[in-house]
């Protein structure tokens, strides 16, 4: 009997499967075709990756895109991270505020962040005459940092519950300052979820199109930004390059969140 | 193993703030922005002006003329150049957000032809100079469109049912508007209230044959054929011609509609807040060149509004009459300028009210 | 455990800085004119758009309910595979979630075109043509492409999480395979439904890029209403504001409502569950 309800099952998974990755494999590979035509192919070619990497505006925006998603990444991780210590900490009642107030950047849309933001600045930038809030790279990032801690702090928390307390309090009795016991007990034990905290981060920010959009300057727009500007013109298959090149990227960073969190269930799995 | 952690942050650090401070640069002498259309100038002058001057370009570009507006308007953002449209330029001038610029330091201006001086957006001509001008016409695809058409020769062409979902339109209200009105036979500037809302009735009552809003998509688009008739600038017309390659003259057609049509000029401008005034003129100075203005005039296919770059274009795009019309056929044209306040509002509400119908 | 609450302090001013204020100033704006005195005209002007709030709504939540036909039935056959079947499967869903929307909404650009890749095969199999491309219609597909994962992954969760010996001992008792789903499965996954309801609504009700690159412009809904106001075609930055101030609220309600229909909610566990 249960066979028997198997292969439907798996025939309906495999047709979600195919809907989903349908379009993104056709995508890739007409960015081997060589004519412009989105739907005829006329044989291989590398050359939309050629003139992709003589783009200048594109080479501009990539470094642009990872220079704001390292820095976001690394800031919100350390951020976010303390941000969890200090909130397992507090009461319940406090605690339960400042997690509210964690979910609003997750819950607002990505268009409500990008706009509200951009108003400060804008605000900040002529109002109080502050040209650093000019729309530029230091907006950007403030942005990315701003949407990517929550998830910091949403990854690096379940860790902190998991763990033994009764480890930290021993190696305070046994005369550890409270920096030791943090580097040399805590640490440890919530690593992975920090990792997992900065991965994460780091694939937001680089999937990123609305909020850098809103916050961005003219002098740093980030490849999401290029890319849809580049759909509201002429339409080349050096997008489809661009894609590909992102989907592998993503596609690896992606592997490796999860090769990790395999062997890290593995490894509790064997405790 | 944490020290490598530490120290190979550390320096991702340091290399992505470099590169932040390399892209964002301290805005100095060294560093113009540019802000223009889609598809708007000769890609090789950026460079040429470059090594001329020192100073690097960031170039980005902006698909109308309204987000243009909006954009700067919005603030938050510095700009050197930006280069609306005629009607924009004396709105932009009104509501303080354009820099006188010193001519002083635009010797070339000389090379402006006396009617493009003193327009009447900017009368005293102290805040513009001409980068390109040209007119609207339709341009259709003669495969699909029928040749007997009695509708060829006239915007009635882009209300036609026959080619319901073939037809593309303006994405922006200006434009999208005056087509309406001048299909109706009123001037492009009324500020009858009644007059713009039945022009808004027109383009809701065309919508349903419209298959998409667009502006640079529409060289795409006709091209590739996934539409068969546009609004579309004379020179665009000549672009997509040249990019079809032999032959593509008797696969597209072109007209400027009997109603009467637009004469737009595009001004070099700098807008308020400029943090490089100086090499802005520089850029200004460095187009009007009418060697440069050729190159890209050539390779923009507008026209140019200097007798002297003109002359060292090519013969076919140097006496054509789609480009440069004179005389009697200049009075099928007319200029947008600048609508008072409310009639903007009212554009701005009933642009809404067309893309949401 | 004694680690000090003051290192959550750097974060909560983040918060008051880029997330409260920033939200303020938005009031501040949607409550302003031009000239920076207060005034409710913006919300009074609003109403001309209601068309275009009642076509995003309509949108949104029929994107929404064809995610969770389709979308319940994945997690369902997903959270009935094996141990290492279930891993795969979870990867294969993530990948295309964590990919660039932008990439994901174009894809279907190439395949709706009049002349793409849906209508070339088509006409090869000698069907007829099929105009999608700049109507609802694509900017639906695009939505429900993109917020599909949205949807498993939460309901797939809740349903692994469900505990065998439950289900063992509903069959124990003599409940049917589909009364052992309508009594303890179905009631059992419904925080995950939830979860995955809003994580599509939202992005669904309030996106401008998926309907500017599918539905050429032609029918706009409220992300493009807002973004038409800052940076697109009818620049007034004040009713940008309080189209942006309404949505939020609306999206607020929405989420409390749907929330209430399950109660035991958790701190954050409507995102991450």
């Amino acid at each position: 009997m249960k066979k028997k309800r198997a292969v439907p099952s798996k025939v309906y998974m495999a047709v979600v499967f195919i809907f989903m990755y349908a379009p993104i494999v056709l995508l890739m590979i007409f960015s081997f075709n060589n004519s412009k035509s989105r739907s005829v192919w006329r044989g291989f070619t590398l050359k939309w990756y050629r003139s992709l990497i003589h783009n200048d505006t594109i080479i501009h925006a990539l470094e642009v895109t990872l220079a704001v998603s390292i820095l976001a990444a690394l800031i919100a991780t350390i951020l976010g991270t303390s941000a969890a210590l200090g909130i397992f900490a507090m009461r319940r009642r406090p605690r339960q505020i400042t997690m509210n107030a964690n979910n609003i950047p997750m819950m607002n849309p990505d268009i409500i962040l990008g706009v509200s933001l951009m108003l400060m600045f804008i605000f900040m930038a002529r109002t109080m005459h502050l040209q650093i809030f000019r729309l530029g790279f230091l907006t950007l990032l403030i942005a990315h940092i701003t949407f990517n801690t929550p998830y910091v702090i949403l990854s690096v928390m379940p860790r902190l519950r998991q763990m033994d307390q009764k480890q930290y309090e021993a190696a305070r009795d046994l005369g550890a300052t409270n920096m030791q016991a943090f580097r040399l007990v805590v640490l440890p034990q919530i690593k992975s979820g920090i990792v997992t905290g900065l991965i994460l981060s780091f694939t937001m920010s680089i999937d990123d199109v609305v909020v850098s959009y809103f916050t961005s300057g003219p002098t740093t727009e980030t490849l999401g930004v290029i890319i849809f500007g580049m759909t509201r013109k002429r339409i080349s298959p050096e997008i489809n390059a661009l894609c590909t090149i992102m989907f592998v990227v993503v596609l690896l960073l992606l592997l490796l969140i999860n090769y990790r969190e395999l062997k890290v269930n593995e490894e509790e799995a064997q405790e | 193993m944490k020290k490598i952690i530490y120290a190979a942050s550390c320096l991702l650090l340091i290399a992505a703030m470099l590169i932040c401070a390399s892209s964002c640069g301290t805005k100095s002498n060294d560093v113009i922005n540019v802000f223009n259309w889609g598809e708007y100038i000769d890609s090789s002058l950026i460079p040429e002006f470059e090594k001329e001057t020192g100073i690097h370009v960031n170039y980005s570009t902006a698909p109308t003329c309204e987000e243009m507006y909006a954009k700067i308007r919005n603030g938050g953002v510095n700009y050197d150049i930006v280069v609306p449209s005629d009607y924009m330029v004396s709105r932009m001038i009104e509501e303080g957000m354009l820099e006188k610029i010193d001519f002083d330091n635009v010797p070339n201006f000389k090379y402006v032809d006396e009617s493009f001086r003193n327009p009447e957006y900017d009368p005293e001509n102290e805040y513009s100079v001409p980068y390109q001008w040209g007119t609207v016409g339709v341009v259709y695809n003669k495969d699909i469109v029928d040749e007997n058409e009695s509708d060829i020769g006239s915007w009635d062409l882009l209300w036609n049912q026959k080619y319901s979902k073939q037809i593309l339109m303006f994405d922006n209200s200006r434009d999208a508007i005056g087509i309406a009105l001048k299909k109706m036979g009123k001037s492009y500037n009324v500020t009858s209230e009644d007059d713009i809302r039945a022009a808004a009735q027109l383009l809701i009552d065309e919508k349903p044959l419209v298959q998409a809003y667009v502006q640079d998509q529409i060289f795409d688009k006709i091209e590739g054929e996934e539409a068969a008739i546009a609004p579309c600038y004379a020179g665009d017309y000549f672009l997509m011609c040249e990019e079809l390659g032999e032959g593509s003259e008797e696969k597209l057609g072109f007209f400027t509609p009997e109603e009467g049509s637009n004469l737009y000029v595009d001004a070099m401008c700098i807008p308020a807040g400029s943090q490089n005034k100086e090499g802005a003129e520089k850029f200004i100075n460095f187009i009007c060149d009418p060697k440069n203005m050729a190159v890209n005039t050539e390779y923009i296919y507008y026209s140019t509004a200097e007798s002297a770059a003109r002359d060292l274009l090519p013969d076919g795009m140097k006496h054509s009459s789609v480009m440069y019309p004179s005389g009697n056929e200049l009075n099928q044209f007319e200029t947008f300028t600048n609508l008072p306040v409310n009639c903007r509002r009212l554009y701005d509400k009933l642009w809404i009210k067309i893309m949401s119908a | 455990m004694k680690t000090t609450k003051a290192a959550a302090y750097p974060y909560v001013l983040w918060l008051i800085l880029f997330t409260a204020i920033p939200m303020l100033i938005v009031f501040y704006y949607a409550f302003t004119n031009e000239a920076g005195s207060f005034t409710l005209m913006n919300f009074k002007d609003m109403a001309d758009y209601s068309i275009v709030f009642f076509n995003s709504f309509r949108l949104a939540i029929i994107s929404t309910l064809i995610c969770l036909v389709l979308g319940y039935p994945m997690a369902y056959a997903m959270s009935k595979l094996g141990r290492r079947g279930r891993t795969a499967a979870m990867i294969m869903i993530m990948v295309p979630m964590w990919m660039n929307f932008l990439l994901r909404t174009y894809a279907w650009l190439t395949i709706l075109e009049n002349n793409g890749l849906l209508n070339a095969f088509l006409s090869a199999v000698h069907m007829p043509e099929l105009h999608i491309i700049n109507t609802p219609a694509a900017v639906g597909i695009g939505m429900v492409y993109n917020y599909l994962p949205f949807m498993i992954l939460p309901i797939y969760n809740s349903l692994e999480a469900i505990d065998n010996s439950l289900i063992e001992a509903a069959r124990d008792m003599g409940c049917s395979s589909s009364q052992v789903f309508t009594k303890v499965v179905l009631p059992l996954s419904i925080p995950g439904t939830v979860s995955g309801i809003i994580m599509v609504f939202i992005p669904a009700v309030s996106t401008f890029v998926i309907s500017k690159i599918l539905g050429g412009g032609a029918s706009i809904l409220i992300g493009d209403l807002i973004e038409m106001q800052f940076l697109g075609g009818t620049y007034d930055a004040n009713m940008g504001a309080a189209i942006s101030l309404v949505m939020m609220v609306i999206i607020t309600l929405f989420t409390m409502i749907t929330n209430k229909i399950d109660k035991d909610n958790d701190e954050g566990s409507v995102l991450m569950s």
